[in-house]
């Protein structure tokens, strides 16, 4: 019964926001995923760790992970790194002496905290610094908001990242994922 | 560094130079080395540029997570990583997921001084009273230990190079600079090294 409700619950299923991501990195040869957990994204750490093809493991700092990744892709290996809002936070330093100089296709999933119903004052102040030092960096980040649009975002984003050798930063927006609220 | 508070240690102080051109030499199987930030990758660099060198120009205390990196893209490939001590304690969360993944091939050098050489010599906070071996064996590293002098280092490399699991190295520096000036160009430093790493062949 309990497996029969996870086949067909909506998190677990390739239309899923989750799914989708599982399903477009393993479509680019996406294998090694290094993350700093969140709450909004424990299913697709489940899923992520449920499916052979990949590797994923948690780092004690988003930097550490942000270090595997230039390793990795050095070595021939694709990684993508998924964090949440805060963690960015911590990364100015990284992706300015590391990622963009030596052109380090750093593909950043951060699920988004301090917007659309947050509940901690210092998330809502922490999620403001986000898109300003993306901006400061001329990064790429896209902010995914629509499922329908969502693959069509992940999947261009991942390709582009690649072949022009520069990260990305995709935000998962409360608006796509639910988000965290107060009551969880 | 030798204040009263400062444990008794049987380890030799050696030259970071030295020892950089002592590992250079034992390496005849395109080994990747990965340079910390400063003088680690300066004495790197003047031991002899290799393609399978990597330099780092920033993101200081990230030599082992690039290197576990390297690692478990290439599991065939040994992988070393120099690191400062200075260094390794903004970082020490990556000795236990280096211990949980265990990879093999990689074998970790501390370059141990306890000083910020490079920004005038100031002293660690952890200089007097911080063992970053201890450390490392807490972390789950068990496979970790100070080298006792240059014959001891040599050994214990050689020894991590058929070891079944990661292995750490800790060595007494004294507090002279690095010997040489790396190249300060990112894009040549990784294009190089994944030349060397086999990745891509030159335009």
């Amino acid at each position: 019964m309990a497996v029969a409700e996870e086949k067909t619950s909506p998190e677990t299923s390739e239309k899923s926001w989750q799914g989708i991501v599982l399903q477009t990195l393993k479509r680019n040869d996406i294998r090694l995923v290094p993350y700093v957990p969140d709450r909004v994204l424990t299913t697709l750490i489940k899923n992520l760790h449920a499916d052979p093809f990949f590797t994923t493991f948690p780092t004690a700092r988003e930097e550490e992970a942000v270090g595997i990744v230039a390793g990795a892709w050095m070595g021939g290996m694709r990684s993508a790194v998924l964090m949440q809002t805060s963690g960015f936070a911590t990364l100015a330093n990284v992706l300015a002496s590391l990622a963009i100089p030596y052109q380090i296709p750093l593909i950043m999933f951060v699920s988004e905290r301090g917007t659309l119903g947050e509940f901690n004052y210092g998330q809502s102040l922490v999620c403001r610094t986000m898109r300003p030092v993306l901006d400061s960096l001329a990064m790429e980040h896209h902010t995914a908001t629509r499922l329908d649009e969502f693959e069509f975002i992940v999947d261009r984003s991942i390709k582009q990242a690649i072949t022009t050798q520069a990260p990305v930063a995709l935000i998962l927006s409360p608006l796509l994922t639910g988000g965290k609220v107060f009551d969880k | 560094m030798n204040s009263a508070n400062t444990p008794a240690r049987n380890t030799k102080v050696m030259s970071r130079f030295d020892l950089t051109s002592r590992l250079i030499a034992k390496l005849k199987h395109e080994e990747a080395v990965i340079g910390g930030i400063g003088n680690t990758n300066f004495d790197l660099w003047a031991a002899g540029h290799r393609p399978q060198n990597f330099y780092m120009l920033g993101s200081m205390g990230l030599a082992f997570p690039i290197a576990l990196g390297v690692a478990l893209a290439q599991p065939d490939r040994r992988v070393f990583a120099l690191e400062g001590d200075g260094s390794l304690l903004m970082q020490l969360g990556s000795l236990s997921t280096i211990a949980t993944l265990a990879p093999k091939n990689l074998t970790m050098v501390v370059m141990d001084n306890g000083i910020y050489q490079i920004t005038g010599a100031q002293p660690t906070p952890g200089a007097a009273v911080a063992d970053i071996v201890a450390i490392a064996v807490a972390s789950g590293l068990t496979n970790s230990s100070w080298a006792a002098d240059e014959d001891d280092f040599e050994r214990l490399i050689e020894e991590s190079m058929s070891d079944a699991g990661p292995t750490l190295i800790g060595v007494r520096i004294d507090d002279k600079p690095g010997v040489g000036t790396t190249r300060r160009d990112p894009v040549q430093i990784r294009e190089r090294f994944m030349h060397g790493m086999g990745v891509r062949e030159p335009l």
